[in-house]
């Protein structure tokens, strides 16, 4: 029963919204299907697994064989996705009884199988399946589940349904292979703890809390330690005998897109740091970064224009000895002595920043222009390493955001819980349109920063003032100001503005502001030279 | 003496199909002086009629639906299977497995005889009589379903898909948008069949044409109103609503719902995805691709008319096994179907509110 099994959860995981039911999908799969097809199945969804035996013009040739080529391009014309097309127009063969393919069956054979006879047994196991089945089975051989769960999600998903803490299970999981036995044992309670000696294992990073400027009286500023909090990707680099891995915040491995970095960890540790695209020693904005990022695999020219660095803040081993327990200021000082003595290329040290009070910290904070610094890292001088987010060791301190007057010009419904709810706002800014007049032009999409009471009333406001249906989609009658703050500006080719926001989101509806009087797209783009733009407002 | 052909004494007017020597519409999209009904579907029964001739149960829907003075100036019930003559035209009716009195309208003029289907399938549905084949000269037949990729998978199946939903998810109401009338008594029927015997909740839209199938004899189990029930006894429950209900604002009231709708169309994700749907059931009440053709094969009629839905396909499908297809492009049919696509059914809007 494996595949219809596993294309109902494919099919429960596209549809689902909500991460806890996510969870709860996957608690199920974990509680209902047997060795080894539970373990299979886990990897396929978090892509462990990926075959790429079989390409999409295979598939193609197949479906031409057997069907009427007029009907396949009214209904591809009709379906939109060419995989879900075959999935559904494949014709039964009159006679087949043959039980579906097992996952685990069908995942060996396509490791086993010469190129030539592909697509015959695809073939065989399609007329075995369902439509369902077949969708999942194709997206399978493909390579390209796409369900929206990330290995982290499966791991938190292992964790609630074994009972044990998240931490436990990161630190053996990349010791562990597909089909993942010993792994599903010992959560079970019938084997040993896998034990990952000598390959390389994502260790869970330690996390800040935001800080509230009401909880600063309550710091003693000679505890504390302080940081730029760089606008890049937090990294975990892991080197030594057993292999080189750099890792994302969640624990996904992502050295495949970073080679420059992989080659440049020559050394034997583990690294807490802020991946960055860095040019002659300055950090460029986000946006860059995000060229390189969820790429398997990148060009050099890739590599070139956006050169990718690391800037280190934490040393959690070095060599084969955990400094995890040791305070902060032990471990920084091994940090700057291990840099001193193994002068990595790419990489280099997240400068400390030296303040008397916290008077003072607010004002280098207020004074920081770069884009590439979201606001100040705040770190307990005696905080052990530790895994997860706990009080009162790790601040964050983000600089205040910025601001438009923006207005409101489309509104989406959300999904899961906000299905009911128009609930995703486009909002736009004046500018000229060319012939004396103004026009608005949308700026970006805000779907967070609202009460539910002002949900509420913009959900009745968008109703009551639709003057246009798309779908979802509403736009209304150009009148409502919201005031909007983000973190930065940057510019953009890709939006009709030239200009995208980083983390848009609702801060206050302004009834009392007519749209004439909302800001121009003039304002935006101050803000994305540099913060000076914000006094001059 | 040659029959004559079907054309010329059955024409597509814009008020509907139109017998002439008979003098009714079948199914007429405004008002005419008689007409003759295949299902009470809002797109298919609508008022102001003078006469209608139509089933009993299908005559005891438009009653319900469009109230005794609109649904008719003189209602003729006819069984399935009874004759009578109008002007020289034989009609008689044959189940159309559609809803619950849902017949297939056979005419017969000078030796020529013509099936009008009106909507139908070819599953076996609990709540009403099975699909008869009538052979004949010309069948005229929907396609809503008229591409290969729509074939229906057992009922069966989905509402096991439903049940294992609520294993996975006990906290959470189980909210199923379907039709008022046939899917809803259908699915309820089919979920007691797979013993589910708690009470079923059903949105105010929904109760009318219920408490109708059980005084017609579709007994249905016990059934509760869902607008009076608190949220934490709508807690792993099943409730039944219109289509335009669950994703809106009526569903707030309901326990972290989960969104299922039932429907044909929600074979294809992207139908699925843009209704906001969590679980999409495929359970249809039209026939599907395998049932279109398979029923133009049985009928053995050499030209079949198609009268809404997808025509291109099957029309170019029935040309490869030399049968003579023709597209009448009736407006205004397959409405109550289509309102799953992007719009709102103003119908169960305006029940929904009452």
């Amino acid at each position: 029963m494996s595949i219809p099994a596993f294309a109902e959860l494919l099919e429960r995981l596209v549809f689902t919204p909500g991460r806890l039911a996510k969870l709860a999908l996957l608690k199920d799969w974990f509680t209902t299907q047997l060795d080894p097809d539970r373990g299979v199945g886990l990897a396929a969804l978090t892509e462990e697994l990926a075959f790429t035996a079989a390409k999409p013009a295979l598939i193609r040739d197949m479906v031409a064989a057997r069907t009427d080529p007029v009907l396949l391009a009214l209904s591809y014309d009709y379906v939109g996705d060419f995989a879900e097309t075959v999935a559904l127009i494949w014709p039964a063969q009159a006679g087949t009884n043959a039980p579906p393919p097992m996952l685990s069956e069908v995942v060996e054979a396509l490791e086993l199988t010469p190129k030539a006879e592909l697509p015959a047994l695809i073939a065989g196991w399609l007329d075995r399946l369902d439509a369902s089945g077949r969708l999942a089975l194709i997206k399978l051989v493909t390579g390209g589940l796409r369900v929206g769960v990330s290995g982290r999600m499966a791991r938190i998903a292992l964790a609630e349904w074994a009972g044990r803490p998240v931490e436990e299970i990161e630190e053996v999981w990349h010791g562990v292979a597909p089909p993942y036995l010993p792994l599903f044992r010992w959560l079970e309670g019938k084997g040993p703890k896998p034990d990952p000696r000598e390959a390389p294992v994502f260790r869970p990073l330690m996390l800040a809390h935001p800080l509230e400027d009401a909880d600063v009286a309550a710091l003693r500023p000679e505890e504390w330690r302080a940081e730029w909090k760089w606008d890049g990707i937090r990294v975990q680099l892991t080197a030594g005998p057993g292999g080189r891995r750099l890792w994302s915040r969640g624990g996904e491995d992502i050295s495949g897109a970073f080679p420059e970095i992989v080659e440049a960890m020559n050394f034997h540790a583990v690294l807490d740091g802020e991946l960055l695209v860095i040019r002659d020693g300055v950090v460029a904005p986000f946006a860059d970064l995000q060229q390189r990022l969820n790429r398997k695999t990148v060009t050099t020219r890739m590599q070139r224009e956006f050169p990718a660095g690391v800037r280190l803040y934490d040393l959690l081993f070095e060599g084969a000895e955990d400094l995890r327990p040791l305070p902060f200021d032990e471990r920084r000082r091994r940090l700057e002595d291990w840099m001193e003595r193994v002068k990595p290329a790419r990489m280099d040290l997240s400068p400390q920043i030296a303040f008397a009070s916290f008077a003072q910290l607010a004002e280098i904070r207020a004074g920081a222009r770069a884009a590439s610094i979201e606001g100040l890292m705040l770190k307990r001088a005696d905080s052990p390493y530790v895994a997860g987010r706990v009080k009162g060791l790790w601040w964050k301190w983000k600089r205040d955001p910025l601001s438009i007057d923006a207005v409101l010009m489309y509104a989406q419904r959300g999904h899961g819980k906000r299905s009911s709810f128009y609930s995703d706002y486009t909002f736009g800014l004046w500018r000229p349109d060319g012939q004396g007049g103004e026009e608005l032009v949308p700026v970006g999409k805000a779907y967070s920063g609202y009460t539910d009471a002002e949900l509420a009333w913009l959900d009745r406001w968008i109703r009551n003032h639709t003057i246009a249906r798309f779908g979802p989609v509403r736009e209304v009658e150009k009148s409502l100001v919201l005031e909007v703050i983000f973190d930065a500006a940057q510019l953009s080719t890709r939006h009709k503005s030239g200009v995208a926001l980083r983390f848009p989101r609702i801060a206050r509806i302004r009834t009392d502001k007519p749209a004439s009087e909302a800001d121009r797209l003039e304002n935006l783009m101050g803000f994305v030279a540099g913060r000076e733009a914000l006094a001059a407002k | 003496m040659r029959t004559p052909h079907p054309e010329t004494w059955l024409r597509t007017t814009p008020a509907g199909l139109h017998c002439l020597p008979g003098g009714f519409h079948i199914d007429p999209v405004r008002p005419v002086e008689r007409a003759v009904i295949t299902h009470g579907h809002a797109d298919h029964a609508r008022p102001g009629h003078g006469a209608v001739l139509a089933t009993p149960e299908t005559l005891a829907i438009m009653r319900a639906r469009l109230g005794e003075e609109r649904a008719g100036g003189q209602l003729q019930p006819i069984r399935y299977g009874e004759r009578l003559v109008q002007d020289g035209v034989r009609i008689w009716l044959r189940p159309a497995g559609h809803v619950l009195g849902s017949a297939q309208i056979c005419l017969e003029w000078q030796g020529s005889r013509v099936v009008v289907s009106g909507d139908y399938k070819r599953r076996r549905d609990p709540t009403c009589a099975s699909f008869e084949v009538e052979p004949c000269d010309v069948f005229v037949t929907e396609a809503t379903f008229g591409l290969p990729v729509f074939r229906h998978p057992p009922p069966e199946a989905e509402v096991a898909k439903l049940l294992h939903s609520l294993a996975v998810f006990p906290e959470r109401t189980h909210v199923i948008g379907c039709y008022a009338l046939g899917k809803c008594q259908r699915l309820i029927r089919l979920l007691r069949e797979a013993g589910w015997d708690r009470p079923i909740h059903l949105h105010g839209a929904l109760a009318r044409l219920c408490r109708l199938y059980e005084e017609l004899g579709v007994s249905l189990g016990e059934l509760r109103p869902a607008t009076v029930a608190d949220k934490a006894a709508l807690r792993g429950a099943i409730v039944l609503a219109p289509p335009s209900a669950v994703a809106d604002r009526w569903a707030r009231r309901l326990a972290e719902p989960v969104v299922a709708l039932a429907s044909g169309w929600m074979r294809v994700r992207q139908r699925a995805k843009s209704r906001g749907v969590e679980l999409p059931l495929v359970i249809s009440d039209h026939a599907d691709w395998d049932e279109l053709n398979e029923t133009i094969d049985e009928v053995g009629a050499p030209e079949v008319w198609v009268t809404h839905g997808r025509d291109d396909a099957l029309v170019h499908a029935m040309a490869l096994r030399g049968i003579r297809g023709r597209a009448l492009h009736l407006v205004g049919l397959g409405e109550e179907d289509e309102e799953l696509a992007p719009g709102e059914p103003p119908e169960a809007l305006v029940e929904g509110e009452a």
